[in-house]
């Protein structure tokens, strides 16, 4: 948290509104999103109670464990659930990206929108129970179940990866553009969160906040339900499924279970489609269409190998060297993406300014042409001074990079305390002479320089998982799956 | 036997995978680092040292050819590195990145990230320095070059991070985001655990409280007496400020000096705090101290490549370079904990991590950075805090989670915090 | 410490004081600095009477789903004889004794107080610790007591004391799963806690009748459902850390005669129930007697204290209100009006202010300079 951000805050609470943390969008939003609110049993650790999901505001499906320690009933819901959201995958393989022609890639990507961060780990409980059950052998169930935990599994797994869009938790996107009057942990309740960015007519933030903070006015979003509505409502309408003598008394406490459940996560569903129109609304940054881009190649990859049978295996526990492999890819792509986002957003390159590390300014000289032949080859290296009233903190050697010139390289020769006089090399053109039209910022030009480059860091070397070093315990025996996978109780 | 010994003879058998050293701070790491490559190279063995940094494997290269002027020594580079004087002096040494240019040297030394890249030939034995501090994802990638190994490095300080925040292999026997030694460790159990005793840097004064409070269970002690070091001043002090000289005689007197502001919370560029350490390190250098010791018993005068000033934050630093550059003082180096790692100077003068905060959380209360910055002297350490750190520490929250099925660490941050600000509070000058 | 407390009884009024449990005496340790979260759990008062009192009624209840898994489970883990934590146990702390008795303590015959149960507890666990030969025996539902702040606190923990190479170790059952070697993180942190207010009590206990606190082992066998299923998993914890600041948040609670010695005095939180068992004390009255002590609210104390709503409403206006380090980031400024005021220059900076007044008017002009930007784009 940053002075920026901090501000932001102390405006929001003075203006009872949220502010911008950003000027764009750093997150790609679906045409056609699957929202998922799933709601949990208490007390377990993955029962699934019920949810709701679709694609569209007036789409939603209710599906709904009317016992949910009965194994069978909750193996329907998934096998239920395992339709809708399988449907929803193969939907978007079916056009293929004709723009990219090195290799294949579908045209759409899968993106599953839960409320928070219980949304997404209940999707990695739920893919973890269900991925190693087999629909043969001593406790078979529905082909689609394991199918639905593997892609449940890859969608948890992607989520971790930085700028990755195919599961979101709405509370941390919306967190990431807008700064509330309230703390972080309160910003983790969606209703509060959005009564701030959106209230409704008459109140400021902090009265929505405080509404959406009453379970009884506002249900929470899940997937824990609210105590009391567990010992007052649903423990005597599940009381009184179980109680019921025959068909016709199943079905009327069903129908009543599934009212009760549905009140409580209606509400939510209304808010999700709320939060993506008002992200919808914002403009997209400049990055966000290739981070989106990597996550149609990644989906394209696994979809295509799950069809093959070549799919790699999803193990409890990563492996040594799947472990580091794993590090070093989130470390480049954290790098990558908060580089990105400081190129496409101001605001966020402000972060930099504050710090010294960054600054604006008005060119107020330029030498185009000068040429270094202090190597061994003559080498085009223009210089230009821009005048700045930011605080710079950068010592010569310092390497930059411009939003609007992200081929070039531009490194600090002297800092002032009015100007700094930066080196310029790269995105000119290939004359050794004369750069090209345009690529060297001209005096008057306003330009922006920051300490970031989205240049593609290759992966590191890892061995082979055959050739873990002794050090890590040497090569992990294969895994085989076994009937206790497959059998695993699930109560 | 002594302990050197004993290290030596576990390094060079035949059976088990090696040895881990645990050496305090100027316990003589590099000291056993270079006899250690020197026996197993007149031994005729090819030795492979991995180290983190580029400083680290020039410093190491630089004393290994110094003590031993005929072994070939190889550095393994990246095209990037441009050779140091310190290492091109020395005409035994071969700089280049393709292993196949360094194989036959007697030792081949190379920062763990190079040796990352390296996928062809093998080591009988290699010396990992700083262990420590080296994650165990780059032991992953640099173990499948050696049979044996040399584990040396520092248990108390700073350990290896990253800034993605997954739990994902918490509890995982080779979690990547431990420390190498850890990982090593919990995989050979079996493997020999030697501990250097003695500081030959910490004064005896410096020894016993950064012992207790960084190294509770594997104590040292200082190699020195008290009277085999002194510091003097060679110029009175003239009408400065008298906190200040109340200051420097405390610290020229004890070795340690708490140099306490008014309590206030302020940014972590308390402009106040950076004046007073730029203030403390200029008077310090016009008094011109000169140091005695068992290496100059006839004393020798402290000058600004031997006094360091040290911070928590990139931006502290960056402010009190600036404090100090159009002074006698330009030439001290000013750095974080991280860079500091592994240096000695005579005299430092440290920003305490938790100075003007109201609120700290385990980042700004981690043992590991408080005890680099406190055992870098051979003299005297003036710490600069502002009042209010007692407070701090008394009304901080415990609320750090609890992964299973990871070994707890000691010290713990908050114990040691305690343990130097109680011994620092009766320093105050 | 008599006169503690006779004082604490005053504040607290007529009502007896609320038991605590080992998770309330763990939660001394989540916020050290609130001065009145100290001296209301020092005094036994109820702090979500107060709160609802005051207009600010604390929202914390359990899930009877929650609480019927883990009885469930408990039981599960206990029965015959507690056969499968037995297995668990042999394999988790390498037992090589094949059989091993088991002593249910709260068989002490009729209704017992917890005094009596104390007292057997302690016989029998007296009489297990001078035992020579290795015998690993279990001990359900024994009644152990910890001193808080003058007051015996009891408790009757779910926890089995287990004797095994002549150590203790306390064993805790909890509902949450651990799923291929790792637990919710916070819930592993709160269970650690718990447990070791069992551990230091029983070192207590053992401490009394002259045995070392080794005796009671700092590694607490933790024992929860696997994975999906029902099978218990035992984990060792390590649980020196919590000890040590468990005992000092105690040794603290003794401290309290300064903040005493500073409020003023007839102060009390009574609620004067009536005889229908309602409150009767004048919120406004009770408001100026809350607020006599300082609290020190951050978001945190939301998921932990009844009292929270309240300060927070108390809070509000304030930079920490908006989250623990957000105020050390605004360099200690206290309040969000003079944040905004130094941030627009509309408020002269006072006595070292200067420089978080600079920092945030920069970070003011480019705020305004990007949206402004941004609006026009």
């Amino acid at each position: 948290m940053s002075i920026l951000t901090a501000l932001a805050r102390a405006e929001a609470v003075e203006s009872g509104r949220a502010q911008p943390l950003t000027t764009v969008r750093h997150t790609h939003i679906a045409e056609k999103p699957l929202v998922l609110v799933p709601l949990a049993l208490a007390g377990e650790a993955a029962a699934p109670l019920a949810a709701m999901v679709g694609t569209g505001r007036d789409a939603g499906r209710l599906l709904v464990v009317a016992n949910p320690r009965d194994r069978t009933q909750r193996f329907q819901f998934v096998a239920q659930l395992a339709r809708v959201v399988l449907a929803y995958v193969d939907g978007c393989s079916r056009t293929v990206d004709t723009g990219q022609t090195s290799k294949l890639r579908y045209a759409e990507a899968p993106q599953v929108l839960v409320p928070n961060r219980g949304g997404i780990e209940f999707i990695r409980l739920l893919g973890r129970s269900t991925r190693f059950r087999r629909p043969y052998g001593p406790h078979p169930v529905h082909r689609t179940v394991p199918l639905l935990g593997q892609w449940l599994t890859f969608l948890r797994e992607r989520s971790d990866h930085p700028g990755s869009g195919m599961l979101l938790a709405l509370t941390e996107v919306l967190g990431e553009h807008w700064a509330t009057g309230q703390s972080g942990l309160e910003d983790a309740n969606l209703a509060a969160l959005l009564g701030w960015i959106d209230p409704p007519a008459g109140l400021d933030g902090a009265a929505a906040a405080e509404i959406a903070e009453d379970p009884l006015r506002w249900p929470p979003a899940g997937p824990s339900t609210d105590p009391t509505f567990d010992n007052e409502v649903l423990a005597p309408a599940l009381a009184a499924y179980a109680r019921a003598a025959d068909e016709q008394a199943k079905s009327r406490a069903e129908a009543a279970l599934s009212a009760a459940v549905a009140e409580q996560v209606e509400p939510t569903w209304g808010l999700m489609w709320r939060a993506v129109d008002l992200l919808r609304a914002r403009r997209a940054g400049a990055s966000v269409e290739a981070r989106w881009a990597v996550d149609r190649d990644v989906f394209t990859m696994y979809h295509m190998s799950l069809a093959e049978g070549t799919a790699l295996p999803q193990p409890r526990r990563d492996s040594a060297v799947a472990a580091a492999g794993r590090l070093d890819r989130l470390e480049r792509e954290q790098a990558r993406y908060e580089a990105q986002r400081a190129l496409d957003d101001p605001l966020i390159m402000a972060e930099f300014r504050l710090s010294g590390e960054a600054f604006t300014g008005t060119v107020v000289s330029a030498s185009p042409n000068r040429v270094d032949t202090s190597g061994k080859k003559a080498a085009l290296r223009p210089h230009i001074t821009v005048q700045t009233d930011d605080p710079v903190r950068l010592e010569p050697g310092a390497l930059l990079v411009s939003p609007t010139r992200l081929a070039q390289q531009a490194m600090v020769v002297s800092v002032s305390s009015v100007d700094v006089v930066l080196e310029l090399s790269k995105g000119m053109g290939r004359s050794t002479k004369q750069p090209a039209p345009g690529s060297v910022p001209e005096v008057g030009e306003v330009v922006t320089y920051g300490p970031v480059s989205d240049a593609y860091q290759p992966p590191g070397r890892f061995p082979a998982r055959e050739e873990t070093p002794w050090t890590h315990g040497g090569p992990p025996p294969d895994y085989q799956p076994t009937d206790s996978d497959a059998a695993e109780d699930w109560s | 036997m002594t302990i050197i010994d004993d290290i030596l003879a576990d390094f060079g058998s035949a059976a088990g995978r090696g040895v881990v050293v645990d050496s305090p701070p100027g316990a003589g790491k590099s000291t056993l680092v270079v006899r250690a490559a020197r026996t197993m190279a007149e031994a005729g063995e090819r030795l492979m040292v991995v180290a983190q940094t580029n400083e680290q494997v020039d410093d190491l290269i630089d004393r290994l050819a110094t003590a031993a002027p005929g072994l070939e020594i190889g550095r393994l580079s990246a095209s990037t590195y441009v050779p140091a004087q310190r290492v091109i002096k020395h005409g035994s040494v071969t700089v280049s990145g393709a292993v196949s240019d360094v194989q036959t040297s007697a030792v081949v030394i190379g920062t763990a990230a190079k040796w990352a890249t390296v996928t062809e030939g093998t080591w009988e034995r290699a010396i990992v320095d700083e262990a420590y501090q080296m994650r165990s994802d780059m032991l992953l990638r640099v173990a499948g070059r050696f049979t044996r190994g040399l584990f040396v490095g520092d248990p108390g300080q700073l350990d290896p991070f990253s800034v993605v925040a997954v739990e994902r292999w918490a509890g995982l026997s080779w979690d990547p985001m431990q420390s190498a030694v850890a990982v090593l460790l919990r995989h050979n159990p079996d493997l020999p655990v030697h501990r250097l005793p003695v500081s030959w840097r910490l004064p005896p004064s410096a020894a016993s409280v950064v012992s207790a409070a960084f190294y509770p269970f594997t104590p040292f002690e200082a190699g020195t007496r008290p009277e085999d070091r002194r510091l003097e001043f060679s110029v009175r002090a003239i009408g400065g400020d008298p906190l200040v000289d109340a200051t420097l005689e405390t610290a020229r007197r004890t070795g340690w000096a708490l140099h306490e502001l008014p309590a206030r919370h302020t940014v972590r560029t308390d402009r106040e705090a950076v004046a007073a350490i730029a203030t403390i390190v200029v008077n310090l250098l016009r008094r011109g101290p000169i140091a005695y010791s068992e290496h100059a018993p006839d004393g020798r005068p402290v000058t600004a490549d031997r006094v360091a000033v040290g911070a928590a934050h990139r931006d502290q630093v960056a402010a009190i370079r600036q404090a100090l550059a159009d002074t006698v003082a330009s030439d001290v180096t000013v750095d974080t904990a991280n860079r500091l790692q592994g240096r000695e100077y005579d005299v430092t003068v440290i920003l305490h991590p938790l100075s003007g905060r109201r609120d700290a959380s385990a980042f700004h209360l981690e043992a590991g950075r408080l005890c680099v910055l406190a055992s870098r002297h051979r003299h005297a350490c003036v710490v600069v805090a502002r009042a209010g750190i007692a407070e701090l520490l008394d009304t901080h929250p415990s609320a750090e989670p609890v992964h299973l099925n990871v070994p707890v660490r000691f010290p713990d941050g908050w114990e040691a915090n305690q343990a130097m600000l109680a011994h620092l509070s009766t320093m105050a000058a | 410490m008599d006169a503690l407390v006779d004082r604490l009884d005053r504040i607290r009024g007529t009502v007896a004081p609320r038991n605590h449990n080992a998770r309330t005496i763990a939660a001394l340790t989540n916020n050290p600095g609130c001065g009145r979260r100290g001296l209301m759990d020092a005094a036994g008062v109820n702090k979500g009477a107060v709160a609802g009192q005051l207009g600010f009624p604390a929202a914390f209840g359990q899930s009877r789903f929650a609480i019927a898994r883990g009885n469930a489970f408990e039981a599960q883990v206990k029965a015959d004889g507690a056969a499968e934590l037995l297995q668990l146990l042999r394999e988790r702390l390498g037992l090589a004794i094949p059989e091993v008795a088991y002593d249910d303590l709260s068989n002490v015959g009729g209704n017992a107080s917890r005094e009596v149960r104390y007292a057997r507890t302690r016989s029998l666990l007296a009489r297990a610790a001078a035992e020579r030969e290795d015998a690993g025996t279990l001990f359900d539902h024994p009644m152990l007591r910890l001193d808080i702040a003058g007051y015996y606190a009891y408790l009757e923990p779910d926890l089995i004391a287990f004797r095994a190479g002549g150590r203790f170790h306390v064993v805790e059952i909890k509902s949450f799963a651990v799923i291929d070697g790792q637990a919710d993180p916070g819930k592993a942190a709160a269970a650690a806690k718990q447990s070791a207010v069992y551990v230091l009590a029983m070192r207590e206990l053992l401490g009394e009748l002259g045995y070392p606190p080794e005796s009671v082992s700092h590694n607490v066998v933790l024992v929860c459902p696997e994975n999906f299923a029902n099978r218990p998993i035992a984990t060792l914890v390590d649980v020196r850390k919590q000890l040590t600041v468990l005992q000092r948040q105690l040794s603290r609670l003794t401290r309290l005669d300064k903040i005493l010695d500073a409020l003023p005095a007839g102060l009390s939180f009574d609620l004067a129930y009536d005889a229908d068992q309602n409150a009767t004390r004048h919120p406004d009255e009770l408001r100026k007697a809350v607020s006599a002590i300082d609290a020190r609210y951050n978001p945190d104390c939301l998921g932990s204290c009844e009292m929270a709503f309240f300060c927070r409403d108390e809070s509000a206006g304030s930079t920490s209100a908006l989250g623990r380090s957000i105020r050390d980031d605004l360099g200690g400024v206290e309040s969000v009006s003079t944040v905004l005021g130094l941030a627009r220059g509309t408020l002269p900076p006072g006595a070292g202010q200067e420089e978080i007044a600079g920092l945030l008017r920069l970070a003011h002009r480019l705020r305004t300079e990007c949206l402004q930007e941004a609006g026009a784009a």
